[in-house]
């Protein structure tokens, strides 16, 4: 389930998966921009069918924060 | 209420003016790192946009198209019974816009105007009213003039909206027909107001030497707070909440399905999300017209604007249509309904 959710990270940011890690601090990627966050909704949302929303996203710093939000928000 | 059926009413005719002023995104690089302006572009699809000079107001723009349609069908001014007038940008407070149009059109005293307020949902609202009025027996015609001007409110050293938006004015005539039936649905959640925002110059905030103030703001953008504000993120997560939904509730209300749409026409906000609606609905590419890219998000006269930029051409005697709008307020609608044998006027410069 976490390799999914890299792989929609790796998806939405144009990175290499492999550069990748569960414990990153997303804000620190070169490429995090207001349009990777819309890029990062969208596939949350086509993948998870939940949408999260600023407030939740601003209590994320890693990427594993981002995930345990979304998979338990899961429909 | 939210979903309404309108029997023998149909649009028999669409037209719209857009300023001669381009103004083009690739220009922006003071505003945008050039290395990250070619990047921007593609995401939101929006190369270049139009704006109105400060003489000129989205009530003329309304004018002119109005004047075209009404030239351009022969239409008798004392058969319209209703002018509405929908902006977000009025002429002034008091008194409302469309009296001093009905003035300019020289039509007569008998006829019912008054404006209506809402952000990008403004079309659906404004045509579904205009559908119920047209279905009344002393009503003959309705003309629906939607137009704004979001440039002058946007401040140019806001990355996230002066890209954005640029300006237009439609004409609608909508009247008593033998068509096949109309379907519209309509929703508000009020809770959202602050995801599209401007906040002075109203009774709650009025103005004040503060609130003309251009300041850095904590999303790093420097405005004032007669300035448009948008949340991105929030507005996104509405839009992708509701809007295919909607489209779905509106082929499930009609009896529909989407293989007998001809066309699906989204509010023009951003490539991106639309683009999305799209994927997400299965709605294939050449169903979707778009005329973002040269005019920008043009707020509630952008789906009348794609309707004659994009699809004049291509009206047949049966073209069904789905118009898809979700904005401020926050408020969205879709409608289904047939345009077939409509008359599209050729898009007007002012």
């Amino acid at each position: 389930m976490e390799e999914k959710f890299l792989g929609i990270v790796a998806e939405a940011l144009e990175k290499d998966l492999k550069s990748i890690s569960i414990k990153d601090n997303f804000r620190d990627y070169e490429e995090w921009d207001s349009l990777a966050v819309l890029s990062i909704m969208a596939l949350i949302e086509e993948n998870y069918g939940s949408t999260i929303s600023r407030e939740h996203l601003n209590n994320c710093q890693t990427l594993e924060d981002l995930f345990n939000l979304v998979s338990k928000d899961r429909r | 209420m939210a979903f309404l059926t309108f029997k023998n009413v149909q649009i028999t005719g669409i037209s719209a003016c857009v300023p001669r002023n381009i103004e083009k995104n690739s220009e922006l690089t003071s505003l945008i790192p050039p290395e990250d302006i070619d990047k921007t572009i593609n995401n939101i699809g929006i190369k270049e946009k139009r704006v109105a000079d400060d003489s000129t107001c989205a009530s003329d723009l309304c004018f002119s198209a109005a004047s075209q349609l009404l030239g351009d069908m022969k239409i008798d001014k004392n058969s319209i019974d209703v002018l509405i007038f929908m902006s977000q940008a009025p002429d002034f407070y008091v008194p409302a816009t469309a009296p001093i149009l009905q003035n300019r059109l020289g039509l007569p005293n008998s006829t019912a105007c008054f404006d209506m307020n809402l952000g990008c949902s403004g079309y659906l609202y404004g045509l579904s009213l205009s559908f119920s009025l047209a279905m009344h027996e002393n009503i003959k015609r309705v003309l629906f003039l939607d137009g704004e001007t979001f440039t002058k409110v946007v401040s140019k050293k806001d990355r996230v909206n002066a890209p954005l938006y640029g300006d237009a004015g439609t004409a609608t005539l909508i009247e008593k027909s033998h068509s096949a039936d109309s379907y519209f649905s309509l929703f508000t959640d009020g809770s959202g107001k602050d995801a599209l925002f401007i906040k002075a110059g109203g009774a709650r905030y009025p103005s004040s030497e503060s609130t003309l103030e251009e300041t850095l703001r904590e999303d790093g953008n420097i405005r004032s707070d007669h300035q448009l504000f948008m949340d991105g993120i929030d507005v996104f997560n509405f839009t992708i909440r509701v809007v295919p939904k909607n489209i779905l509730e509106i082929l499930e209300y009609s009896k529909q399905i989407l293989e007998d749409v001809d066309y699906v026409i989204f509010h023009q906000a951003n490539k991106f999300m639309t683009d999305f609606f799209a994927k997400k609905l299965k709605i294939p590419a050449h169903k979707v017209p778009y005329c973002l890219d040269r005019f920008g998000n043009t707020s509630s006269a952008s789906i009348p604007l794609t309707i004659v930029s994009e699809l004049r051409e291509k009206i047949e005697g049966k073209t069904t249509v789905i118009l898809s709008g979700f904005g401020a307020g926050l408020s969205w609608g879709s409608a289904l309904l047939n345009i077939g044998g409509c008359h599209i006027s050729k898009l007007l410069e002012y």
